[in-house]
Order: C-alpha cells, then structure tokens, then sequence
C-alpha cells in the first residue's frame, strides 16, 4: 500500500504507524458536566465501517508527521491525506 | 579534574574508515549537531534569524543548504537539523539558542547521532540493498528519512550518485556501521 504523502509525495506504507480512527481527534471537554459519559465514549466506542474511514497514520521512518488518512476498508483505496495538524486546527484544536 | 577522551561513535579514538573497489565507507564523528523547530506563529521569525545566523535561507522540504560550516537539512514540517564542525561548533545548540531567542526551539543532538558517508560510483549498489530511498534518482541537496537496518536513519546526497551520508542513532552505530560493510563486501 503506497500512502501519499502531503508533503513528500507517495511513501511506502511500512514507514508509517496505524493509529486508529481520526475522530481520536476530538478529544472531549473535561470540564464539561458529562465528561465521563463523552471520555467513555471516546475511548471505547468505534465505528467499524465497510467502507470510506478516516484514519490516523503516524509517519515513523519519515518526517513524524500524523497523517489523516481517508482509506476505504473494503478495497484499501485511498482518496485523501492531510496532515492532521491542518485538520486539527481546521476544527479550533491543537492551540 | 576528569580525564576523559573522546570516543568515535564505533568506540575508538580515531574514525574507522574502509575502502571497498570504487566505495569508502568512513566514520564521520567531527560534526556537531542541534535541531531547530520553530514555535507556533513564530515561523517568520524563525526563518528570519535563521537565515540571518546560517547565512542561507532554511531548506525547503527534503532538502539541505549549505554556506560557510554550516549545513542544514529539513527532517519534518517547520523542524530543521544544522550540522557544522564539531572543533568551531561544540557549542553549536547555544549559538543557535542565541541566533533565534524564543522564536524556536533548539535542541542539541551532537552525540545523539552517527554519520557513515559513502563515497564511490558503487554506493547505489550498497543503499539499494539496504533501505527504500531511490538513491539513484536522488539529486545533490536532496534528503530523506529512510529505515535501514532497521533503524531510522536521514540519508544526504552530498554529490548526485557518488556522495551520500547516512545519519543514524548513534547507539546503534555498531549495527548500522555492520550493516553497510557487510553490503558492501556482498556486492563491491
């Protein structure tokens, strides 16, 4: 499987480390009133999708970038990488 | 006061070279490292007193610049590695502190690192053995990250097909020094 890259163009998937789901990116509030109930949520609760899945990659033997990866699970098609600095700040996070 | 004496990253006190028919493979232990990573919003400003330090502007994605002692190469978004020799750089980390103030961040990486530079027509025929990087269509300045040996390691074209560095972690340089001769001597 070739992941290709945002900056460095198409690199060989062994350089690159599976995390799981992107939404890990939205980790929840602690503060809020039901944060137990959304920290539940976030660390135990996955969609398992045949289908399109929007994953994170972290590129190990490369430049250590997270990647945000959109692979389809059925054919291992992949239609979009970004970085997922980009789409972390594109949602208000990693202030 | 202690007496201590500098070792080469392979232990010994004096760099380890091999030749090989159109290859030499040596040890390179006399630069000095630090690694530079700019601060969020600070990017500018890294850049400005970078270049006002290096002399060069910093390089653009996968590559490396060179000026003067100084060498600098990309190793991942907004984040560089400056190399310059050890004898009128020791301090290398400090100076660059004082060149970028609190616009990035620096980190000595001197003895966090070894460097093998593979010199000949015949190191194509050794890296291509040994890791993923397309060697060959690597252009002079051009860098990149590869595994080999199983290590991480930046790989440098220094001069396109006859001049390449690899830098590895330095506590596996008896692994990675092993791992290049042993190639070597399979195919030179």
């Amino acid at each position: 499987m070739i992941i290709n890259h945002p900056l460095l163009g198409p690199r060989d998937a062994q350089e690159f480390t599976y995390l799981g789901d992107a939404s890990l990116i939205d980790r929840p509030d602690w503060e809020a009133a039901d944060a137990q109930e959304q920290f539940y949520e976030y660390a135990y609760l996955r969609d398992n999708p045949a289908g399109e899945h929007r994953e994170l990659w972290f590129h190990e033997i490369g430049d250590r970038s997270w990647l945000v990866v959109t692979r389809n699970t059925l054919t291992h098609e992949i239609t979009s990488v970004e970085m997922a600095r980009d789409v972390a700040r594109s949602k208000g996070r990693s202030k | 006061m202690h007496d201590l004496i500098p070792i080469t990253p392979l232990g010994r006190t004096t760099a380890q070279i091999d030749r090989f028919k159109g290859l030499q493979i040596s040890e390179c232990p006399d630069w000095a490292l630090a690694s530079l990573a700019a601060r969020r919003n600070r990017e500018g400003d890294t850049a400005t007193a970078a270049e006002k330090f290096l002399g060069i502007p910093l390089p653009d994605v996968a590559t490396c610049a060179t000026a003067g002692a100084f060498t600098a190469f990309w190793t991942g978004p907004q984040q560089w590695m400056i190399e310059a020799p050890h004898d009128r750089h020791e301090d290398l980390a400090a100076q660059l502190k004082a060149a970028v103030g609190d616009a990035a961040s620096i980190t000595e990486q001197t003895d966090g690192w070894c460097r093998f530079d593979l010199q000949g027509e015949r190191c194509h025929d050794v890296l291509e053995r040994l890791c993923n990087a397309d060697t060959r269509v690597m252009a002079q300045g051009q860098v990149t990250r590869t595994r080999l040996e199983h290590l991480g390691c930046f790989l440098i074209c220094r001069t396109k097909n006859s001049h390449f560095s690899v830098i590895g972690p330095r506590s596996s340089a008896g692994s990675l020094y092993h791992a290049l001769t042993v190639a070597a001597t399979s195919v030179v």
